[in-house]
């Protein structure tokens, strides 16, 4: 029955490609379609696009990415650590707090290095 | 519609003696995907743009859209056929595949949250045990699809939103995941069902002051999560037109703005089950059973006890997304380095305490008893409850005042002034430590 349960989810993911399909079918068939070349254009300020458009990005960006996994993963181990808490006792909640303050201290040095200031 | 061939699907899988799903289940499974996914969900999604028309008008001294139909009601059905009447177009130059599939992701993960959803008893499309890491693993599915759409679009503006909005959606979902943790410690259980159950024997999670610290961070991290004011900077029309989305146009553009509204259903549901007790109606111990206490043997009073629920539920979640119409109408946006420094100095920290905080409430009120425990009342439970808030109370306040203060602290004396350089191209600042 768990199992099954995922099942579920498989058939609304389709179901949901489908309701977003659905419409663009009937755009492909009710919709005008009238082409002119200035149409399919790059939207810019109506000047043509210069250069390049994927451009390099600041590192500032790879380093907040990296700060989310770092902390997405430590969710990983809270929750598990949640659910059971009400069974391991008090020692738990040290043992907890141990580990996420080592966690701050994580963030309390990348804090202190500049990472988190948003040049 | 091809709806129906979807709906189906399950029955094909279950008769290929792969899985083993009853008769019974698998036509619940159809009526929630036909009525619930098909129907009900976008219908309250349509209302939902007319009814934050009509609220943005009235905050601003306007009628809003009373034209079609009486009160403005046909509005919704009269831009859904505008939309599908537009021309569509896709710039010569997009990636045509992945300017496709990114709307269809975004509405795929809006759609995915709803299904652990409890809106009442018994009233869950599934129930996952795991169902909280579910909920994160399909909601980070949504920076993915608002990237391929940035990127696929190959504009300047919409790589820039798209860049914007990752940076914000992952920054802002470390709060919002931390800060149902609390929820899933006090529970015992990732399922959302169970965790429903739990607030109808104990009471709202939202009434201790872990829990209402939790429910303000998730509140103001899903408002971020779901791109609307005052973070709505991914789609800043000031600066970079309409963001990721520049390039979408018509029923594509629609996909967008349908997945977005749906999103903010979905958030809905889920701070309401989390907090606010899903559909039961009184907030304490005794009395928050209401609905299920009258729930009998008899097909009625299941009946009864779910049209009890479901609407309490839907205006729980009503009131919930007024209050984000509310901050759209009050609040500015906000700046792109504030954004973020709010989200990591003091979102994050303050989740991170929170959940020791519950912890503490756990040891403190929950481990020896609420004043009623499963309908019966526990002598000491006043008591228990009593010292609860007067520790964790002061410690929530405490807490919140020294991350604000801390965080005033560090700015004044780095004499830290925002060098916000606009454009993609930017040389290391000069004197970063």
């Amino acid at each position: 029955m768990v199992q099954t349960n995922y099942l579920f989810i498989l058939a609304l993911i389709f179901a949901a490609a489908a309701f977003a399909l659905a419409p663009l079918v009937v755009v492909f068939l009710v919709a005008p379609r009238k082409r002119s070349a200035a149409k399919y254009d790059t939207y810019e300020c109506g000047v043509k696009t210069y250069g390049e458009t994927w451009v390099r990005f600041r590192i500032q960006y790879y380093i907040y990415g990296l700060m989310f996994v770092l902390f997405d993963v430590e969710t990983v181990f809270l929750y598990p650590w949640a659910v059971s808490y009400g069974g391991l006792g008090a020692f738990a909640l040290i043992e907890m707090a141990v580990f996420l303050a080592i966690l701050f201290a994580g963030l309390a040095y990348a804090w202190a290095k500049g990472v988190l200031r948003w040049v | 519609m091809n709806a129906a061939t979807v709906g189906a699907l399950p029955v094909v899988l279950g008769q290929s003696s792969l899985v083993v799903a009853d008769r019974w289940t698998l036509i619940r499974w159809a009526l929630w995907l036909l009525i619930g996914f098909f129907g009900v969900f976008p219908g309250i999604v349509a209302y939902m743009v007319w009814a934050e028309r009509k609220v943005a008008a009235r905050f601003q001294d306007r009628i809003g859209p009373n034209r079609v139909g009486p009160l403005g009601l046909l509005q919704p059905i009269a831009d859904a056929i505008k939309l599908l009447t537009k021309e569509s177009i896709v710039p010569r130059s997009a990636d045509q595949f992945v300017h496709l599939l990114a709307p269809v992701l975004i509405l795929i993960s809006a759609f995915l949250v709803l299904a652990v959803i409890p809106f009442g008893v018994g009233l869950a499309p599934v129930n996952l045990p795991s169902g909280m890491i579910y909920l994160v693993a399909v909601s980070s599915l949504s920076p993915l699809g608002i990237f391929l759409a940035g990127w696929s679009s190959r504009n300047k503006y919409s790589l820039l939103g798209a860049m914007r909005s990752v940076a914000q959606l992952v920054s802002y979902e470390i709060p919002q995941v931390l800060s149902t943790i609390p929820v899933v410690l006090w529970a015992g259980s990732l399922s959302l069902v169970t965790i429903f159950e739990r607030q109808l024997e104990e009471g709202w999670f939202i009434l201790s002051p872990p829990g209402l610290l939790a429910f303000l961070l998730l509140l103001i991290s899903s408002l971020a999560e779901v791109n609307r004011a005052p973070f709505d900077l991914p789609e800043a029309e000031s600066e970079i037109i309409a963001g990721y989305h520049t390039e979408y146009s018509g029923m594509r553009f629609g996909l967008f703005f349908l997945a977005e509204y749906m999103s903010v259903f979905g958030v809905s549901c889920l701070g309401t089950v989390l907090f606010l007790g899903g559909g039961s109606i009184f907030p304490f111990a005794p009395f928050s059973e209401f609905p299920m206490s009258i729930h009998g043997t008899r097909p009625f009073s299941y009946v009864l006890v779910n049209a009890i629920m479901l609407s309490v539920f839907l205006a729980k979640v009503l009131g919930f997304i007024f209050v984000m119409f509310w901050v759209r109408a009050t609040l500015p946006r906000m700046r792109v380095d504030r954004l973020m420094n709010f989200a990591w100095k003091y979102m994050v920290p303050l989740s991170i305490v929170n959940v020791m905080l519950a912890a503490v409430w756990y040891e403190l009120v929950l481990r020896p008893g609420l004043p009623f425990v499963q309908g019966t009342p526990l002598p000491d439970g006043l008591v228990n409850w009593s010292i609860g808030w007067l520790v964790t109370g002061p410690l929530t306040l405490f807490v919140v005042w020294f991350v604000v203060w801390f965080n005033r602290r560090v700015r004044s004396s780095a004499e830290e002034v925002p060098t916000v350089t606009h454009g993609p191209r930017v040389p290391a600042a000069a004197g970063a430590r």
